[in-house]
């Protein structure tokens, strides 16, 4: 399985759960296939997903599932320490860990390589950190929200992608119809 | 009121509740009076376009957020700055030490102090500079000013401003 077919396979698990989605493809094929407001497309800024996820959990109560990236988590290493001393229980990090940029024409990154993001999660003190065969990203996903406790999840899988069509939405239109979902969801 | 304590009021009177940092010796003293303050959540960053993902994030979550950082690390913020926190139009006022100005010891710090108002002019970050302590009477305003135009502001901090090294 490719990182499309994941996502595509998680859709139901995403369901009306908030989510801030990587930069690149996997925002691209996330919004292909049903695009709503409770998506936070990254337009730029690579590495970022986990902090913006986390930022977006520790302000308020709903949930929030960052869709994040191999080669973007190994791009903002300083993020894992970040997310395992300040725990937010409404905090999912999901790493779709293709072992490339796969956004850029899949050059291998480190992480399909000796790299283990799993160890390194671990090592930084986040506490449950679960790896995972693409197959199985479903059910590990759906287990980490049914847990209520700040997950990381290292969904492992192919490199490879599909054609789709970029963003053209307008950033602030993406960011303000997710901030009153929110809002909404708090209320 | 020491002036740290006049800057975490200011803080609290915006309702900032979330500010990350990372340390200069310049901002030590703010950096403890901000994780004193019970109504502010302390995050520190390990980079400060990290810490500037995290005040994107709290903002969207209905939590206005502020960074303190030194001014070295204007290089490795511009493409969060400009992408993130300007492209889909976020407050973020930037409390900022800015070394290598009037009696730095440290001849490096003037390097980057050389290109400090330069980069953050080239992308158009309203930049307010405070000399002496008694401009701190500024940062209210420059506050309200950050919360009204939804944009990251700089605060340019010499170390007149925190009475030396
Ligand atoms: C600072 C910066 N450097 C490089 C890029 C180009 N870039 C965009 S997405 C991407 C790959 C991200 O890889 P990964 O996080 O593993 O996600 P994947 O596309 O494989 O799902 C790269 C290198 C960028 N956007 N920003
Ligand atoms: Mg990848």
């Amino acid at each position: 399985m490719i990182r499309s077919e994941v996502l595509k396979s998680l859709l139901p698990v995403f369901a009306d759960h908030h989510v801030v989605c990587n930069i690149g493809l996997p925002s691209q094929e996330l919004h292909m296939m049903g695009d709503k407001p409770t998506n936070f497309y990254m337009l730029g800024t690579m590495g970022l997903s986990s902090s913006i996820g986390l930022g977006v959990a520790l302000a308020q109560k709903e949930k929030v599932i960052s869709i994040d990236g191999d080669g973007s988590v190994l791009t903002n290493f300083g993020t894992l320490p970040t997310i395992a001393n300040n725990v937010a229980d409404n905090f999912i990090l999901l790493i779709i860990d293709n072992g490339s940029y796969g956004s850029t024409g899949d050059q291998p990154t480190y992480a399909g390589m000796k790299t283990s993001l799993t160890a390194v999660a671990t090592a930084c003190g986040c506490e449950n950190v679960v790896e995972c065969q693409a197959e199985d990203a479903p059910a590990t996903l759906q287990a980490a929200i049914d847990s209520n406790k700040m997950t990381i999840i290292v969904c492992k899988c192919e490199s490879g992608n599909i054609k789709v069509p970029v963003i053209t939405m307008d950033p602030v239109v993406i960011r303000d119809r997710f901030m009153k979902s929110l809002e909404a969801r708090n209320a | 009121m020491s002036i740290e304590d006049k800057i975490v009021a200011d803080l609290v009177k915006h309702r900032v509740e979330l500010v990350t940092t990372v340390p200069c010796k310049q901002l030590a003293g703010v950096i403890e009076k901000v994780d004193a303050e019970p109504s502010i959540y302390h995050i520190p960053s390990n980079k400060e376009d990290e810490g500037m993902g995290i005040c994107a994030g709290a903002f969207m979550g209905g939590k206005r957020s502020a960074i303190v950082m030194q001014n070295t690390a204007i290089g490795v913020t511009i493409n969060t700055l400009v992408t993130l926190t300007q492209f889909y139009r976020m407050p973020l006022p930037m409390l900022i030490s800015y070394r290598g100005e009037l009696g730095e010891p440290v001849a490096c710090q003037a390097e980057m102090a050389v290109h400090t108002k330069a980069l953050l002019a080239q992308i158009n970050v309203p930049t307010y500079h405070l000399h002496k302590e008694a401009d701190v009477e500024e940062l209210d305003a420059i506050l309200a000013y950050t919360f009204m135009c939804n944009k990251p502001v700089a605060i340019l901090t010499d170390a007149t401003f925190w009475n030396g090294y």
